[in-house]
């Protein structure tokens, strides 16, 4: 078992379905996985049981061999474990430096958040060029890199994205893969979830296909990205 | 805690703006003899704290609570019983019943809030309302207590009867000034962050780590407490409490107005609205009070400035001001900055 996350025959659900059906997965320390899959297969609840936003019914959640099964977000967000949702999860009224910090709601440690948030700005031009402005007047794009800004103000070594790149023209959809793999090259654990998933597994190093709440498949990222059959059923290849 | 950014630090501009403010409202009772006009000034002073004690629950955690008159009718008979059934005497002694009153109440009210908290929008705006009318309901109905429909005296103070409003405006008006400070305090603290992300998103607020319970109870608690005391010296100064008057839907609901007229969720808006609303509309109680038709001049007040100011009028002037200054590039360093710390606009919402 290494310092990575891994999950173990993980059911969970929403009212009285299961949506994950007894799921596996390894996520390598260091390394992006990305998680792809059909709309309904699981993606968005696997990294809602890993941040504790979602309690599974049966299996374990594994950080670095610890059992974190069922713990609060508050808790994983300790743990180094933080996520990024699909949703645009800013508070469009609260101003983006108010929504950068925010990010470190959970620390006691006034300088160290002061120099945190200076860090993130510098860092993230965005955050120090708008931060007076309410986060809902920016745009999608920008909105998804002061998430991402805000995600890093804990500094955490484990990463959930949860489709980064849906909504976002071409151009800035580039920008924002290019910020997952400059956050992955400072070492960090990133599980991407990630419905273009051509572009998701490009810049991962291994690979998983989820298809009704259970990953069939796991490969390296370039392999899946080569497979035929995956080619015809999840990147669009003829 | 507090936290880095525009609100965490006293500025020159802001220390200016609370020391002019103390004293335009520790010299405003000397400057008139008038009683009608220092009564006036009473009721505008208890109005500003009001609205700004609301503005805790209702602006900075956003949680739409119409009920507070029945916090304001509890302080109000606290103090009445207080005062004619435990014998704390006349004179200056029952102000020092406000700090147990307003303690009391926020302490009482907990569980309560506990279980209206779990509710959001407008099933708690309706919860809300439905405890200022049980608390209404009671207070008619535990005779030996409140007198019900017959109502309690309190003893008359014996002050001079030259300053009699006197001692009354400054007691509301230290209240006022706890309940800004308690605000300030609230704005420039992780409490103020949290309850900002409750209000913009309670769930994605929990996400992130914060103890959402906790927060909107604290705000809860801390907002029923300052009413209660307000609806203290209240009870004081009107020496007649009839359950229909002390839990009385329109005067929260009066409070309520003018945090939106003036700006929710900003440090001055209430004190803004209240200063212009709280004469209007006691000249409209006056030149229109048997007929009620006060209450539709009152409406026709608020639409209007609600028509052409839609945010309040501190957050739109502060937006204007703030697009002036844009236009002048000499000024663009500052602009923000100066914006801040006079209307307190770094949230606006």
């Amino acid at each position: 078992m290494d310092a990575g996350l891994h999950l173990r025959g993980i059911v969970a659900g929403y009212g009285q379905g299961d949506i994950l059906r007894g799921l596996d997965l390894d996520v390598s320390a260091g390394q992006i996985t990305c998680l792809i899959g059909p709309n309904g297969s699981g993606k968005s609840t696997v990294l809602r049981v890993i941040s504790g936003l979602l309690t599974p019914r049966a299996g374990q959640v594994l950080l670095a061999g610890e059992d974190v099964t069922g713990r609060s977000p508050r808790a994983m967000l300790t743990l180094g474990v933080a996520h990024v949702p699909q949703e645009r999860s800013l508070f469009p009224a609260m101003s983006v430096w108010d929504n950068v910090l925010m990010g470190a709601y959970i620390s006691n440690d006034h300088d160290a958040v002061a120099r945190r948030a200076d860090e993130i700005a510098e860092r993230f031009p965005i955050v120090a060029r708008r931060r007076h402005d309410l986060a809902g007047s920016l745009s999608g794009g920008e909105q998804k890199t002061v998430e991402i800004a805000r995600t890093m103000m804990l500094d955490p070594p484990v990463l959930c994205f949860d489709e980064p790149s849906v909504g976002l023209e071409p151009r800035v959809r580039r920008t924002i893969f290019s910020i997952l793999a400059d956050l992955s090259s400072d070492g960090r654990t990133i599980l991407l979830v990630e419905q273009n998933a051509r572009s998701g597994l490009a810049i991962a190093h291994n690979g998983g296909v989820l298809d009704a709440g259970v990953v069939r498949l796991t490969a390296p990222a370039s392999e899946l990205l080569d497979s035929p059959d995956v080619g015809r059923l999840y990147l669009g290849a003829s | 805690m507090t936290r880095p950014g525009p609100h965490s630090r006293i500025r020159p501009a802001g220390t200016i703006q609370a020391v002019a403010f103390v004293a335009v409202v520790a010299v405003l009772p000397l400057i008139t003899g008038q009683h009608w006009l220092v009564s006036l000034l009473v009721f505008t002073v208890m109005y500003a704290g009001l609205a700004s004690a609301w503005n805790l629950l209702g602006g900075y955690a956003g949680y739409p609570a119409l009920g507070h008159g029945a916090f304001f009718g509890v302080g109000a008979y606290a103090m009445a019983i207080g005062t004619s059934h435990l014998g704390v005497g006349g004179g200056y002694r029952p102000f020092v019943l406000i700090v147990p009153i307003a303690v009391g109440t926020a302490l009482v009210v907990l569980p309560i809030a506990r279980l209206l908290l779990r509710t959001r929008a407008a099933a708690f705006a309706v919860l809300s309302i439905t405890l200022m009318f049980m608390v209404q309901t009671l207070a008619y109905n535990i005779r030996s207590l409140t007198g019900g429909s017959s109502g309690l005296i309190v003893p008359l103070a014996p002050f001079p009867a030259a300053i009699f409003e006197r001692p009354f405006y400054y007691a509301m008006a230290a209240l006022l000034a706890l309940t800004l400070a308690v605000c300030w305090v609230v704005r420039t603290s992780k409490l103020g962050l949290a309850l900002n992300a409750v209000r913009d998103d309670e769930d994605r607020a929990r996400g992130l780590g914060v103890q959402t319970e906790l927060v909107k109870l604290v705000a809860f608690a801390v907002s029923a407490g300052l009413t209660a005391a307000f609806g203290a010296v209240w009870a004081y100064y009107i020496t007649f409490l009839y359950p229909g008057f002390a839990i009385d839907p329109l005067l929260a609901l009066g409070a309520i107005l003018m945090a939106f007229l003036g700006g929710r969720r900003t440090l001055w808006g209430p004190v803004v609205g209240a200063a212009l609303i709280g004469p209007a509309q006691q000249y409209f109680a006056y030149r229109f009070g048997a007929s009620q038709l006060y209450l539709v001049a009152y409406a026709a007040l608020f639409l209007l400035v609600i028509y052409l100011l839609p945010e309040g009028i501190v957050p739109s002037l502060a937006r204007r001001l703030r697009r002036l200054r844009r236009a002048s590039p000499a000024a663009a360093t500052h602009d923000q900055v100066a914006t801040d710390s006079i209307f307190s606009a770094g949230d606006l919402g």
